[in-house]
Formats: structure tokens, sequence, C-alpha cells
């Protein structure tokens, strides 16, 4: 079972991002169960989204407090909550940022974190600052858990005309980004 | 915030199998049961349900009517109102919604009227709260409507196709309320199997009533009926229920049959045989506890789980013959009856009252009120608990720091 955890604030598409991640699990004859867990009900209050997924039906309804896989969509979440708790001892971090704006928190040895521009990538194709077709790339990359094609399926499927060719750039682009970084 | 995973058929062993959001599939299960009328006032978190079968009906995928209205009183009595004419009907709501639609609910089942609703279960106000508990469904027990609880989101859709089944039997005549865990199973996603129309078709026949209002043959429904006849209406009822009880097993045989899925129907043990330790429960919470007893039994430790899926009608004799053998036993409230026992607790203990064998202990437990989130070591713990002198009403991962502050 691997279990991931986003961190968002509400409106920012965590909830679309979880169901992407679904999909390609999904797609991929895994068995995923993803579910969102909302604070206050308004725009911009900090949320989660989680992902857990295994080779048979998932029956643990519980959120996720150890998870394998973090991918944090608004870096200014981390100045208020640990968004690090919990993760697993070879666990992967990704970040939505640039590497100059955020103060990444001293990880275990075999703990990775990615911190990837993913608004930015996303203002490049899309055109807002919604990055999270572009985590998920990174994801991908990071974590070899889906192939990029996996990912660029769930998208087509969620998303049509213009929209799709965007995001599949802006997955494609994030996973590059991840990979020129393990490469190094 | 709508999730839209559109189905596609993908891999399967020759079954077409979606990943679908609980409110989507449950929105296409009874598009599938081609309701005439369909009525509701949307509340988080059964919101999503209603919104998908608004677009359904609007997209022309189902032939019926979407009738918006101001409030969840006027939603049931729309469904009333379209039912007593001898249309199949559809609504669903949540907390003070259900609440809102409390004398009418009481007024569907009194005139026995087939109308199959989904409660997306959520706490209860005050303090206000849009999570998940069963406080809004337990406190509807007494209105007359069969009760499911899902403890998954494709139980959820089986349920619906169950329901209307059930409800519109000529010998039943009931409203049925399907309860599905909110947010945990209306904003879940999940890999379900999506029964074709002709399978639907094969299982559900079109309604028809035995009585309905009809300007050639004039009726009255639900008039005042003094005390002459009154009590026997109610005993009607009741014995209705009792009969239920009988008629929910060939059913749900029936549904294996078409669907090839079985269920009870009224309560399912896991891990029974053996176990010294059970846990009652209902609803999503069920599959954590799985999980746990799994963990459990691996460590050599004789775990298991009775689900109770019927709340209504309530499955005693079932209930009985499931647990007569556990030396202990622990039930799980996610509702309370203020000033009182646990509501479940309470109706399983009296099941078990003057019988020679039963449990040496019938512990209560109140868990995951108003979305406390229930995880691994909430039923350790509860499992833990059970060693001990039987415990009354004791509420878990309850937070004591919290419990300090007074007014002087």
């Amino acid at each position: 079972m691997k279990e991931i955890r986003i961190h968002a604030r509400a409106g920012q598409g965590a909830i679309t991002t979880a169901s992407l991640l679904g999909y390609a699990y999904f797609l991929k004859g895994a068995c995923p169960y993803a579910f969102p867990s909302f604070g206050a009900a308004r725009m911009g209050a900090p949320m989660n989204a989680f992902v857990r997924v295994d080779s048979k039906p998932v029956r643990l309804r519980s959120q996720i407090y150890e998870p394998d896989y973090v991918i944090i969509v608004d870096h200014t979440l981390m100045r208020g909550y640990n968004c690090f708790s919990g993760l697993k001892e070879d666990g992967v971090a990704i970040i939505n940022s640039r590497e100059e704006a955020v103060e990444v928190p001293k990880v275990k040895a075999k703990q990775k974190v990615f911190v990837v521009p993913a608004n930015e990538i996303a203002l490049k194709y899309i055109g807002k600052p919604l990055g999270n077709t572009a985590l998920l790339g990174a994801f991908c990359a990071a974590t070899g858990e889906l192939t990029l094609d996996n990912l660029i399926e769930a998208i087509k499927h969620r998303f049509s005309a213009k929209l799709q060719e965007a995001n599949v750039k802006a997955a494609q682009e994030g996973f590059d980004f991840v990979k020129s970084k393990i490469k190094r | 915030m709508a999730i839209r995973i559109e189905p596609s058929p993908a891999i399967g062993r020759g079954r077409v199998k979606e990943l679908l959001e609980g409110s989507r599939a449950v929105a296409e299960i009874i598009k599938l049961c081609k309701p005439g009328v369909i009525s509701a006032y949307p509340i988080t978190p059964q919101t999503h349900i209603v919104e998908e079968l608004a677009q359904i009906v609007a997209d022309g995928s189902l032939s019926a009517q979407f009738v918006n209205v101001e409030s969840e009183h006027s939603a049931a009595s729309l469904v009333l109102g379209a039912v007593a004419t001898g249309v199949r009907v559809y609504t669903a709501t949540s907390s003070q919604g259900l609440f809102y639609m409390a004398e009418v609910l009481y007024n569907i089942a009194g005139m026995r009227l087939p109308v199959i609703m989904t409660d997306a279960a959520r706490a209860i106000s005050a303090p206000i709260n849009i999570w998940n508990d069963h406080q809004d469904a337990l406190s509807l027990r007494d209105s007359g409507w069969i009760q499911f609880h899902a403890e998954d989101i494709q139980e959820a859709m089986d349920l619906h196709l169950i329901a209307y089944r059930l409800g519109e039997d000529k010998s039943v005549m009931l409203p049925v309320m399907v309860c599905m865990d909110g947010f945990i199973l209306t904003h879940g996603l999940e890999t379900v199997d999506m029964p074709t129309q002709e399978q639907v078709d094969k299982f559900l026949p079109p309604y028809k009533a035995p009585y309905k209002l009809d300007v050639e043959n004039p009726l009255t429904l639900g008039p005042l009926v003094d005390p002459e006849y009154y009590m026997e209406a109610r005993y009607a009822l009741n014995q209705t229920h009792k009969e239920v009880l009988t008629l929910i097993p060939k059913l749900t045989a029936e549904f294996a049959q078409v669907f090839g899925r079985t269920y009870n129907g009224l309560v399912e043990g896991y891990q029974l045989k053996d176990a010294e330790k059970v846990i009652v429960a209902m609803g999503s919470v069920c599959g954590t506890i799985k999980e746990v007893v799994d963990e459990l039994r691996a460590k050599g430790k004789k775990v298991g789980l009775l689900k109770v899926t019927a709340l209504r009608p309530f499955p005693a004799n079932q209930i009985y013959e499931a647990l007569k053998n556990a030396p202990k036993v622990a039930v799980i409230d996610r509702a309370l009856s203020l000033g009182s026992y646990a509501p479940l607790y309470a109706e399983i203990k009296a099941a078990f009252f003057g019988k020679a064998r039963k449990p040496k202990g019938i512990n209560s437990f109140v868990v995951g009120l108003g979305g406390r989130d229930i995880t691994k070591d909430s039923i350790k713990e509860i499992f833990r608990l059970m060693n001990g002198k039987e415990k009354q009403a004791e509420f878990i991962d309850l937070k004591p720091e919290l419990l300090k502050e007074s007014y002087e």
C-alpha cells in the first residue's frame, strides 16, 4: 500500500490532483481510494486531499498520517504546518515553489525533496498558476510510481481541447524538470 | 468543486469497472433506476449527488422532471405528492436538511409511499459541523423508513437498487433511506462495477403502484384518522417492518444472481467464527475495522466484526445469532441519544436481555462524532478496552484539554 498526502488551499485544485493521481493508478490496474479532507468551508482555507492505493480494494478510511509521498501545492502552508509530518523514512516530498523562495526543512538520509516551479510551468502553458499537473509530472519522475504515459492518459481523460494540450505539456515539463535534477 | 471523472470502460475481468466519486456513482445508479420525478435542495455533503442528477436530466440522459425547490421540507413534500400519483421518485439530503424534512418523512411512511432517499450522513448542529457521523439518520430511526447503512461506494450503489425493489414491493410499500457516510463515501473516489441498464431492468421492473392519485379513480390518501382507526394503521406499519426482515435476504439473493455481488442486507459478519472479541458497527468505519481485524488476527488475536446494514427494520434475531457465542462485544455508536444509552448499543443490548446464551460483556463506545477521524489506533484502543469492566458510552479519541474550560 502507498499513501500520498496533498497539502493545498481550498480552490487550488487539490481534489482534481488527487482524482488525476487516482485515475492514473486506476489505469495501471491498481485500486485507489482518493478523498479530500476540508477544514473551514471557504476558499483559501488549508485542506488536504489523499490518495491511498493498493493492489486490492482499500478499506482503511482514516486520513493519512504516515505518507510515502507528500505533494505541497502551496508552499506558504509550510509556515504554519509541518507538511512533512510522519513522512516515511524513504519518503519523497514535492514542493511547488522556487528553490530560493522556500526554506526546505532538514530531512532524513533517505528522504528526498524536490522543489518544482510548477506555477511558473503552469503559467507558461495554461496561463494560470495552477501547478497541479506539473507537480504530478514531477511526482511520476521522482517516485517512479507511475509512468508519464499513465499520467498523460489520466489528463486526457479529465481535460479536453486546449486545456488538455496545455496540461499535458505542463506534466511533461514537470517530469523533465525532476529527471534533470536526478541526473545531476 | 465538482470532480468530473467520466466513466470509461477499463481493465477488469469482463466487467466494466470505473473510478468514480461516490456521489457520481449514486447519481449514475439513480439514472439507471429511471425515476420520473427528482426533487432536492442542496446541502453539504449531499450536493454533488443532486448536481450530477440535475446535469443528467438537463443532458437528456434521463427522462425525468428535476424540480428545484426552496427547502428540504418542500423537496420531501414534492416527492410525496409525485410518488402518490404512481411515479418512481428520488431525493437526497443530509443533516439539518433531513431534520427539516422530518414531519414529511413520517407522513411518507405513514401514507405507505415508496420514496427512495440518500442520506449523506452528517453531524447535527449545534455546534454547526458539516462532517460525518450518524446523528442525522439515527434521529429519524422511528419515522417508519427502512434504513440501510453502506460500508463503501459499491454497497451504497447496490443498496439503492435493493431499496427500490424493496420499497415498491406491493407487500411493503415503505420509503427507504440509504445512508452513506458524508465526504468519506460521497466525496471519495473508488473503483466500482457499474451495472448495465439491462441488468438493472432485469432486477427492477417499472413501478406499478397498487394505489395512486388518479382523477379517473378518485382516492383519498393521508386523511384524518380518529382513535377508532389510528392504532391499526400504526400496527400495520410495524407488522410490515417485521415482514421486511424476511424479504430483504430474498431480494439480496436475487440481486446476487443478476449482479454477482452477495450481500446479506441485514447484518454481515467478518471473522466471527471463534472470535472472542467482536466490534459491532455501521457504515464506512467497518472497512477500517476489517483492516484492524486482519492485523490482529495475523498476531493470533481472535477478533471480529459484525456490520449492521439494516438499522430499520432492526435485525435483532440475526444479531443475536451472530453474537451469542462471542464472549466480549463492543458496540460503536457514531451518534448519541443525549441523556441515555448510545442508540445502537441500547438496541443490541436489548436483543440479549433475558437470553441464556449471551456475551459476558457488551461494551458501548462513542467514536468519530462530527468527523473526528477514526484511525486504526482508535479501533485497537476499543479492542484493548474490552478487556476490562463493561464500558458505558466511553468516548474514544476525546481531547481532555478541551474539556477544562468553564464559566464561573
